[in-house]
């Protein structure tokens, strides 16, 4: 019983942000020390961070497990690429909006149909409608620009920050801050959701569904909600994404990505809060470092991910969270 | 007029009649056993009235209002509520996070996301009273998982009680205890459900225990009642003795 | 009339296989409760195999060649037979969740090892469906060989029902899949009949994949298709139904071939709204429990 134990004392305030704000302070400090280029991979991490958060509301809370994320976040970069190019939009803010409008339609169309069912069929589904929305993306090429995909360009931020300064300088400076604080705002909020009421009630419905009926919680409509929710935390990241990226195809909506999001999180473990976050950054480090390792890159990932299932159920965050609760018990006081 | 009635109720499992026309009442404030062999019917009897199985035949009128179609959530804000025989708890959350689910489910405000749970201390207050009365605030802040076998019986109890039925029905509350614990767990379980006024449908093998706490004993076989009545009429109704009785503990 | 049939034909054919892998799966999960997720990739597999074998032996006589359809089927069953106990009975008595990351896992794995072993270019084994030739029928040309496929997958229907329903290990398998415990006090060696159960399913969708291979070619992707497209199938028949995979087979068979001939466009599309119809009306399927 130590590990869940473990995780409930990391949950009083004092031990969150004992963690929270030296993190933070890195964070906020990080991009006068390292090169631009690093700046903007751990843009990238962050990003991934914000998209694994939303996902592992579904799986470590409401114990549903999404193979097709990747529908979301596609939904959140298609949405900035199509107001760039009917629109000609380019302030950021905008682009948020309308990411988050169009995840609310997609997932609560897409959640409507997925949630009344679990396990299996729950995965599986979530997988076909993302493949759905994949092969849409080549179908209507003329409007999504088929393998091509769609560019963006830099977007405005707050109405007056310009890429005009050069790009690189503005993606490894403005545009990370911008982001950090989305980031910050993201991590309080799904920290708030998961500790609210109705996070325990997700919680509930996932120890033990029946249970959770009969103390009144409609399952289905709570299991709705949280797919929404976490549907749209992934969106906003593909929304914020692309400027990044400058581009986006339908790579990002095929279900080898939503693969990618499945992994990061239970390498950094999907019974912690922070796991997920902590696994996208480390997969983003990995992914850069490794894909010019090797071609055989879902192999790689496959491997490790049985691995991990095997012998580390529960992550990066898990296994050290269980190793100092050893090395305190072992220490002499 | 009863609190709960039920009309020609039936449920069938293939060819099996688990429920055959039957007619079951609970009054206001009364405590009743439900006995019978293994088979009998009474789980299943639990199962349709509390909304987990959908009846195939019948009527439900709960407080004069017709339930039968209704869902298990409109069951329970109408106030019914049960326990379950494998004990059913929300293994990962504290003691007393399994009762201020129910509070917060009560209440309505488990719709709520965007405020932290810990901040209402109404609902912990109310679930700290319900652990007390229910003899388990030193379990208040032990993962449901880890507690023993009586302790999780009670919580299973505490936690439908929190959502303050008017009808509660208990599938074999003292299953599983040891015979040492069955007459405290009881204790506790009657005077809670008497002090409120709330009527207790229990579904109980342990003939000492049916004896002693019950004001009225209803006995299936094979999917219908065969005898209900006080427990000394019961106690020497020939047809319950030969089906029942002798044959179980 | 003659357009009618062919496409009548072409749903026969396409039901076939359809049948073959969403049957294995159907099976599979009939009797062990489990979904592998890579089970897509045991058809591909036994499509790459056979394709690759027709390649490798292209100098021998044609009639030689014929034998490579069933070796194909055989490789992927083999596979299953090595995968089953070592990768997913740790997971029998584990949470759900962590059956589902594994099965997934292999489905990368089993992704990647087909472009390692085959590269990323389709392999094909026309020689196999050329040669028998096209009969007349109506009027319209159809392929001998699509005959052949459609004749295979009514013998395998035919034949895997006398074996559940009339063999002793069909007995042994039915009574391992509704009570396994019970199955196990009677002296069922249940890791055994996992294991076969397991390897039957797999040697199904090697076998679909081997019979198609010739009529179209083995390519990267294949499997994840296919996963999805018995996903479907099972749906709609229900999961855990030999004749539920049957039904759904002939049903997906057919509406996909209407919407080719009417709506090429949303043929994809068609199937999934009929699949999210039927899950929403009746969620354990036409033949399932629940």
């Amino acid at each position: 019983m130590s590990a869940p134990a473990a995780a409930l004392e990391a949950r009083s305030p004092a031990r969150v942000l004992f963690w929270a704000v030296p993190v933070a302070i890195v964070l906020l400090v990080l991009p006068l020390v390292i090169d631009q280029y690093q700046t903007i991979l751990l843009s990238y991490g962050l990003i991934m961070g914000i998209a694994a958060l939303g996902f592992n509301l579904l799986l470590g809370y409401t114990g549903l497990l999404s193979f097709g994320h990747s529908a979301y976040f596609g939904v959140g970069a298609y949405m900035v690429a199509l107001m760039v190019k009917y629109l000609g939009v380019a302030s950021m803010e905008l682009f948020l909006v309308g990411a988050i409008i169009g995840s609310v339609v997609v997932t609560a169309l897409f959640g409507f149909v997925c949630v009344r069912y679990t396990r299996i069929f729950f995965g599986i589904l979530t997988l076909a409608l993302s493949q759905v929305l994949w092969s849409l993306a080549f179908k209507f090429f003329w409007v999504t620009g088929g393998t091509d995909g769609l560019r963006v360009p830099t977007p405005i931020l707050l109405g007056v920050v310009t890429g005009k300064g050069g790009k690189i300088y503005f993606l490894s400076h403005a545009y990370y801050y911008y982001v950090l604080v989305i980031f910050f705002v993201c991590v309080a909020l799904m920290w708030v959701i998961v500790n609210s009421p109705f996070g325990k009630a997700l919680q509930a419905i996932r120890d033990n569904e029946t249970r959770a009926e009969f103390v009144g919680i409609q399952v289905w409509h709570y299991r709705w909600v949280a797919f929404m929710v976490s549907g749209v935390f992934t969106g906003l990241a593909g929304a914020l994404w692309v400027p990044l990226n400058g581009l986006t195809t339908p790579e990002v909506l095929h279900w080898t990505f939503s693969g990618e999001i499945v992994f990061m999180t239970v390498l950094g473990g999907f019974r912690s809060f922070a796991g997920p976050i902590v696994g996208a950054v480390v997969f983003n480090y990995l992914k850069t470092y490794a894909v010019g390792f090797t071609v055989y890159w879902q192999l790689l990932l496959g491997v490790v991910l049985v691995i991990l299932v095997l012998s580390l159920p529960t992550g990066i965050v898990g296994t050290a969270g269980r190793l100092l609760a050893r090395a305190r018990r072992n220490q002499p006081t | 007029m009863s609190l709960l009635e039920t009309r020609d109720l039936v449920k069938y499992f293939g060819d099996t009649h688990a429920v055959d026309h039957v007619n079951f009442r609970v009054g206001e404030a009364e405590v009743l056993a439900l006995i019978g062999s293994n088979g009998a019917g009474k789980t299943t009897l639990v199962n349709v009235i509390s909304g987990l199985l959908r009846a195939d035949g019948g009527t439900i009128v709960f407080k004069g209002v017709d339930v039968t179609a209704q869902s298990v959530h409109h069951r329970i804000k109408a106030g019914i509520a049960r326990s379950f025989q494998l004990v059913n708890l929300f293994d990962q959350l504290t003691a007393l996070d399994n009762v201020a689910l129910s509070v917060f489910s009560r209440e309505g405000k488990t719709r709520v996301l965007m405020r932290l749970a810990e901040t209402d201390r109404a609902v912990w207050q109310e679930a700290q009273e319900v652990l007390h009365l229910f003899g388990l605030e030193g379990q208040a802040r032990m993962l449901a998982g880890g507690l023993s076998q009586g302790e999780r019986k009670l919580l299973d109890v505490a936690v439908a009680y929190a959502l303050r039925p008017r009808l509660l029905f208990l599938d074999e509350p003292t299953s599983g205890v040891s015979t040492r614990e069955k007459a405290p767990i009881m204790d506790i379980i009657t005077s809670v459900v008497r002090q409120e006024g709330i009527s207790a449908a229990i579904i109980e093998h342990d003939m000492d225990v049916v004896f002693s706490y019950s004001d009225r004993i209803v006995a299936m076989h094979q999917g219908t009642i065969l005898a209900d009545g006080p427990p000394e009429e019961i106690r020497r109704n020939e047809q319950v003795i030969a089906n029942l009785i002798g044959a179980t503990s | 009339m003659d357009f009618f049939l062919i496409h009548l034909l072409n749903a026969l054919l396409y039901a076939s296989v359809l049948f073959l892998i969403a049957g294995g799966l159907s099976l599979i999960y009939g009797v062990m409760r489990i979904v592998n997720l890579a089970h897509g990739n045991l058809y591909a597999f036994g499509a790459f195999v056979t394709a690759w074998l027709v390649g490798l032996l292209a100098a021998a006589p044609v009639g030689l060649q014929y034998l490579l359809i069933p070796a194909g089927a055989l490789a992927a069953a083999a596979l299953g037979a090595v995968l089953e106990p070592t990768l997913l009975r740790p997971f029998y008595k584990r949470a759900e969740e962590y059956q589902l990351l594994v099965t997934f896992g292999l489905l990368m794995i089993l992704e990647d090892v087909l472009r390692l072993l085959w590269g990323p270019y389709p392999l094909t084994a026309n020689v196999l469906a050329d040669v028998m030739g096209s009969v007349s029928i109506l009027g319209a040309t159809y392929p001998n060989y699509n005959l052949l496929v459609i004749a295979v997958g009514g013998a395998a229907a035919a034949f895997l029902w006398a074996f559940i329903y009339r063999s002793r290990f069909g007995v042994v398998l039915r009574a391992t899949s509704q009570n396994m415990r019970m199955a196990s006090a009677l002296g069922v060696d249940v890791n055994r009949v996992y294991v076969q159960a397991f390897t039957l399913g797999c040697l199904m969708a090697g076998l679909g994949g081997a019979i198609i291979v010739p009529s179209q070619s083995a390519v990267l992707g294949m499997g994840v298709d296919a996963l999805v497209l018995s996903f479907i199938v099972v749906v709609i028949g229900g999961l855990g139904s030999l004749e539920g995979a049957l039904a759904g087979a002939l049903i997906v068979g057919v509406v996909r071939e209407m919407g080719i001939a009417l709506f090429p466009e949303i043929e994809l599309a068609v199937l999934y709204l009929m699949a999210t119809a039927v899950l929403l009306i009746r969620p354990a399927g036409l033949f399932g429990r629940a």
